[in-house]
Formats: structure tokens, C-alpha cells, sequence
């Protein structure tokens, strides 16, 4: 059931980027992301990691997906214009993301010891209560500097936005 | 037939997964000529490399992976809104979104 729930997800995720890849208009690229990061969610509950399962669904395909499909409508620029591509590099496109793909396997296969399975359920530290609680003692440094990261993004934002208002 | 329902999945294949996903997302940011979808390549990687960080905290089962993968999941968000909002003002001053079109810094 593993395996079967692995190669469903995986396949989703894999059509979906590459769909997000070749489709022209953004709206089209942006639902294909959505498909992306939902079936990562799934995945991630595969690997035992509740709590950023349902971070992921909650911020990534919730708040930061329905961010850029809010621009996307409200920019509404339609398809994007194709043009002339470089003969060399429409035929060595694809060979040369293949070797980047090999070259990465390669590293993987090399670092990931070839006799552990994932099994659902055999690693359960991943829920609210042990994120949060590491969160909160060993990390709690980094975790108030991203309030001061969020607090300058909202800055960012809003002084970007105002320059447009005036 | 039997392996198939019982087996669990060799680690190493999520973590091939998100090199596909990875090389995917690298090679969208590369032949894609809209600022937002290559944005959105760029989430794509940064996905990708989330799945790598929990595949590893399953292997050495520990959560401080997950905690990893929460930070980026904070710095793409602040990332989105900063980001949505360049955009959003690029499109005021030039009215395209082509990223062949806003070249002024090359003269």
C-alpha cells in the first residue's frame, strides 16, 4: 500500500510540475502548483510529518497560492507571448536536464542508505506537539527572528504598495 | 504481488523525486518568460527541497528537519508577499510582465 500510495502522489506531482512547466498563461501554471503541493502534503503524511502536512496545505496551497492567483487576476495579462528560441538550446534543453536529474539521483543514491524503507506509521515524532515543542527550546532563536523577517516583509510590502497608490 | 502490498518504499526514491522536482522547477525558472510563472518555479523548488528535508528527518528520526521545512515554508511566504508586490509595481511603471522587456539595466 506504501508503494501504491508513493507512485500515485509522486506521478500527481510530477505531472502537475511538469504541466505548471509548459503551460502558457499563469492561471494554468498556478492551479498545476496547487496539484503540486497538495500531493507533497500527502506525501509528507507518508513520512510520518503531520504538522507540516497541514502547513502545507494551510500556507502553501492556501494563503501563498491564493497570493499569486489574486496578482495573476488582477494584472490579467493573458497568455505569455512566445519567442524565437535558440536552435542549441532547444536541443540540448532536455539532455542536459536529464544529466542534472542523473547527476542529483547519483548524490542521493550515495547518501541514502539503501537498506531503510518508509513505512506509514514507523515515525511519529512529526505531529504538533513535538514541532512545537522543539520549536520552542532549541529553535527559539531562529523562530523570533522570522517574526522580525515577517514584520520587514509586511514593511515591504506595504511601502511598494503605497508608492503605487500615490 | 505480496511485496508490492506489504513493502514499504526505499528511501531513496522520495529523495529522487525531489531531484526530478527540483530539475523541474530549475528548468521552468530558466525557459519560462513570465515573471509570475517563473516565480512560481521557484515555490516549485523550494518544494522540492522541503521533501528532501523531511525525507532525511524520517531518516535520522528527528524532527528538526520539519523544523527546517517550516522556516522556508515562513521565508517563501515573506518571500510571496514582497515579491507579488515588486511585480505588481513593475507592471505599473513598464505595463509587461516579459522579462525580455524589462532590460533597462542592460544599456
Amino acid at each position: 500500500m506504501d508503494v501504491f500510495l508513493f507512485f500515485l502522489f509522486a506521478a500527481i506531482a510530477v505531472g502537475c510540475a511538469v504541466n505548471l512547466v509548459l503551460q502558457t498563461h499563469p492561471i494554468s501554471s498556478a492551479i498545476s502548483l496547487i496539484g503540486v503541493m497538495v500531493s507533497l502534503a500527502a506525501l509528507y503524511l507518508l513520512l510520518g510529518a503531520e504538522f507540516i502536512a497541514a502547513a502545507q496545505v494551510i500556507v502553501y496551497a492556501g494563503a501563498i497560492m491564493v497570493l499569486f492567483i489574486f496578482v495573476i487576476m488582477l494584472l490579467n495579462t493573458g497568455s505569455e507571448e512566445t519567442e524565437p528560441v535558440n536552435a542549441l538550446s532547444r536541443f540540448l534543453g532536455l539532455p542536459l536536464l536529464l544529466v542534472m536529474v542523473g547527476l542529483l539521483s547519483v548524490v542521493m543514491l550515495d547518501v541514502a542508505p539503501p537498506s531503510q524503507e518508509v513505512r506509514f506509521g514507523s515515525f511519529t515524532g512529526g505531529g504538533a506537539a513535538d514541532v512545537g515543542l522543539l520549536l520552542f527550546t532549541k529553535y527559539l532563536l531562529p523562530f523570533e527572528a522570522t517574526s522580525v523577517l515577517i514584520l520587514i516583509a509586511i514593511l515591504g510590502a506595504v511601502v511598494l504598495a503605497m508608492r503605487e497608490v500615490d | 504481488m505480496l511485496p508490492f502490498v506489504q513493502g514499504g518504499v526505499p528511501i531513496s526514491w522520495y529523495l529522487i523525486l525531489s531531484a526530478i522536482l527540483f530539475a523541474i522547477g530549475a528548468s521552468g525558472f530558466l525557459i519560462r518568460r513570465n515573471i509570475i510563472t517563473v516565480f512560481m518555479c521557484i515555490e516549485l523548488m523550494l518544494n522540492a527541497v522541503n521533501l528532501s528535508f523531511v525525507t532525511f528527518s524520517y531518516m535520522w528520526r528527528q524532527v528538526d528537519g520539519h523544523i527546517i521545512t517550516f522556516f522556508v515554508m515562513v521565508v517563501a511566504a515573506a518571500e510571496a508577499a514582497v515579491g507579488l508586490a515588486i511585480i505588481l509595481t513593475i507592471f505599473k511603471n513598464r505595463g509587461t510582465l516579459q522579462i525580455d522587456r524589462i532590460n533597462s539595466l542592460k544599456n
